[in-house]
C-alpha cells in the first residue's frame, strides 16, 4: 500500500481548458446550461440536455454522496473506480481515495479532492467528507 | 404468432472449432469462419452478395474483407456495437434484403486475442473521443466497468454473490458436453464465489474466457433458405439501441436491453413467456442477469432470484441459456460474443444443439447481446428466431 496511483494523464480538449486551468487552484468547477438550467456531466459546450450553446463553467462544492464503487484487487496499489452523484444532481465517474483502508459504502459521503497525474494535470477524485 | 411476412432466414452458421490459434491471421480466420458458414447453408461463395463485419474486422470497414475473401457485393455494412454488433448485424442484414439490396448475406467475425494477450481489460483509449478526459485517467477497463454494475444492484435490489454464481454453475453444466468449450468442468457454486476477486464484487469465475476464434452467418431471402436442405430459422424480431450515462443521470441496473427486448417481441409478436431458449450475452454473470430483467422474464431486480436452483439449466430450468456454455465457459472469439449467441440459437432451433442440452421440439428461440461497457456506455441488440 506504500505505493501510490500512477494517474494517466487526462487528454485535454479545447473546450476542457477552463476546468483544468480551475482545478490546477483547487477549484472544481461544473457545466450548467444558460438556457435550460440544468446542469450536465461530463461537460460539453453544447447542452446535451436542450442543444443550447450557452453553456457556462459554475463553482462546486464538490461535494457528493457514492452511487457505486468497484476496487481492483489484484493490482498493485488496488484502485477503486466510483461513481460519485454530486449535490447538484449529475453522476461522475472518479476515484475514491484516502479512505484509510475502511470498505466504502454506497451512499457515503464524498467530497473532491485533486490528485496530480503524471503530467502535474490535476484529476478530480473523492475522498470521504 | 407474427402475422407480417418473413424478411429473411438465417441459413448457415458456423462457430470455429479453435480457441487458441497464434499461427493464423485474424483474416484467415474470418475466410475460414465465412467458408464454414456457406458450407453449413449449402451455398456458393459467389451467391453471396452482401457482406456485414463489424469495426474490429482489420481493414477499413469491411473493405479489405471482401477483398480478400474475393467477394463481390452490391450491399455493405459496417456497424459497431461492440460484442452485440453481430446480433445487430442480423437484423440489418434481414432489413437489406427486404428492401431487395442483397439476396444472401455474410455475417463475419474473428480475432486472437488470447494469442494477442489482449484480454480488453485495459482502458483503450482513441484520440478524439470526447469522454477520454473524464474516464481515461480512472482506468475503466472492463471488469472494474461492470464491478460498479453488479454493485449497484446489489445494493438496490440485495442481489447476492450466490446468486451470480448460479448463472456461470448453469453454463459450466451446459460445457461439459461441449468438446471445443475452454472450460468444461462443472463448478459449484463454492467455486465461483471462492475464486479470487478480479474487481468486487466479480470474482474471476464470474468473468467470460479469453479465446481466439470466430464465426459466420449466412442470411438469406426467405425462397432461398426454403429451396436448401436445412430446417427454416426465421427472424421474426429484432430491436437495438444506445444506451449511455444520459448527461449525468447515470442508472447502472438497466441495460439498453430494456429497449431492444420489448422492441424485438413487439415485431415478433410474442411474449418472453413464449420464448422456450434464450442465448443471453455472459461478458460477466452480472451481463445475464441485468438482461433477463430488462427483456421481461422477471422483474427488475428479481433477476437474482430468477436465475437460482438451476432455473437457466437445460433439462432442468425453465430457461434454458447458453447450451454451448457461453461466454463463461465455451468461447468468447475477439471479446465479442454476439456472434456465437446466434451460432447456438440456430442449432437450437435445428435441434443439433448437444443431444444433453437440446430444448425438446425447440421452435422459438431468442439471442440478445450487449457491447462497450455496461459501467459506461454500451449498445444492445435482441433477435426472435423461429423455425418454420
Amino acid at each position: 500500500m506504500s505505493k501510490a496511483h500512477v494517474y494517466p494523464a487526462p487528454p485535454v480538449g479545447p473546450e476542457d481548458t477552463p476546468f483544468f486551468d480551475a482545478a490546477r487552484e483547487g477549484r472544481f468547477l461544473i457545466k450548467r446550461c444558460k438556457d435550460c438550467g440544468q446542469y450536465h456531466w461530463y461537460p460539453r459546450p453544447v447542452c446535451p440536455h436542450c442543444f443550447s450553446s450557452a453553456t457556462e463553467w459554475v463553482p462546486s462544492a464538490g461535494q457528493g454522496v457514492v452511487y457505486s464503487h468497484s476496487t481492483m484487487q489484484r493490482l498493485d496499489p488496488p484502485f477503486t473506480l466510483a461513481y460519485v452523484t454530486l449535490a447538484e444532481g449529475p453522476t461522475m465517474m472518479t476515484h475514491l481515495v484516502d479512505g484509510g483502508g475502511q470498505p466504502w459504502q454506497i451512499g457515503q459521503a464524498v467530497k473532491v479532492v485533486f490528485k496530480a497525474s503524471e503530467d502535474g494535470t490535476p484529476v478530480p477524485c473523492f475522498a470521504p467528507a | 404468432m407474427p402475422s407480417r411476412p418473413t424478411k429473411a432466414c438465417i441459413v448457415g452458421a458456423f462457430e470455429h472449432p479453435t480457441r487458441k490459434a497464434p499461427d493464423k491471421s485474424v483474416a484467415q480466420l474470418h475466410a475460414e469462419c465465412a467458408a464454414g458458414a456457406l458450407a453449413d447453408a449449402g451455398l456458393d461463395k459467389s451467391q453471396v452478395d452482401g457482406y456485414f463485419c463489424s469495426g474490429d474486422a482489420p481493414g477499413m470497414g469491411p473493405t479489405s474483407m471482401i477483398e480478400y475473401m474475393n467477394l463481390k457485393v452490391r450491399h455493405t455494412e459496417s456497424t459497431d456495437l461492440g460484442g452485440t454488433s453481430y446480433i445487430s448485424l442480423v437484423m440489418h442484414a434481414a432489413d437489406a434484403i427486404a428492401a431487395g439490396r442483397c439476396n444472401v448475406a455474410l455475417i463475419t467475425l474473428a480475432g486472437r486475442p488470447r494469442s494477442e494477450g489482449s484480454s480488453g481489460t485495459a482502458a483503450r483509449v482513441r484520440p478524439g473521443v470526447p469522454e477520454n478526459a473524464w474516464e481515461m485517467p480512472y482506468g475503466m477497463g472492463t471488469v472494474n466497468g461492470y464491478g460498479l454494475v453488479a454493485q449497484r444492484h446489489m445494493h438496490e435490489f440485495g442481489t447476492t454473490l450466490e446468486q451470480l454464481a448460479w448463472i456461470k454453475v448453469a453454463a459450466s453444466h451446459h460445457a461439459q458436453h461441449n468438446p471445443h468449450a475452454m472450460l468444461r468442468d462443472v463448478v459449484t457454486l463454492e467455486d465461483v464465489m471462492n475464486s479470487p476477486v478480479i474487481s468486487d464484487p466479480l470474482r474471476r469465475l464470474d468473468c467470460c474466457v479469453v479465446s481466439d476464434g470466430g464465426g459466420a452467418l449466412v442470411v438469406a431471402r426467405p425462397e432461398i433458405a426454403r429451396s436448401l436442405k436445412r430446417p427454416v430459422v426465421k427472424l421474426i424480431g429484432g430491436g437495438e439501441t444506445v444506451r449511455h450515462g444520459w448527461a449525468g443521470a447515470v442508472d447502472l441496473t438497466t441495460t439498453g436491453t430494456a429497449i431492444s427486448g420489448p422492441t424485438a417481441f413487439a415485431e415478433a409478436g410474442v411474449t418472453p413467456a413464449d420464448i422456450q431458449y434464450a442465448s443471453i450475452y455472459d461478458s460477466f454473470t452480472i451481463t445475464v442477469l441485468l438482461q433477463l430483467e430488462d427483456l421481461g422474464f422477471c422483474k427488475k431486480g428479481e433477476g437474482g432470484r430468477f436465475v437460482a436452483d438451476g432455473n437457466l439449466i437445460s433439462g432442468v430450468g425453465k430457461l434454458p441459456f447458453n447450451t454451448d456454455g457461453g461466454g463463461l465457459c465455451n468461447n468468447h472469439p475477439a471479446n465479442r460474443g454476439g456472434i456465437t449467441k446466434v451460432i447456438e440459437a440456430v442449432r437450437q432451433l435445428r435441434g443439433e444443439a448437444h443431444p444433453k442440452v437440446q430444448v425438446p421440439n425447440c421452435t422459438l428461440a431468442l439471442a440478445t447481446g450487449t457491447g462497450g461497457n455496461l459501467g459506461a456506455r454500451h449498445g444492445s441488440s435482441t433477435i426472435i428466431l423461429e423455425r418454420e
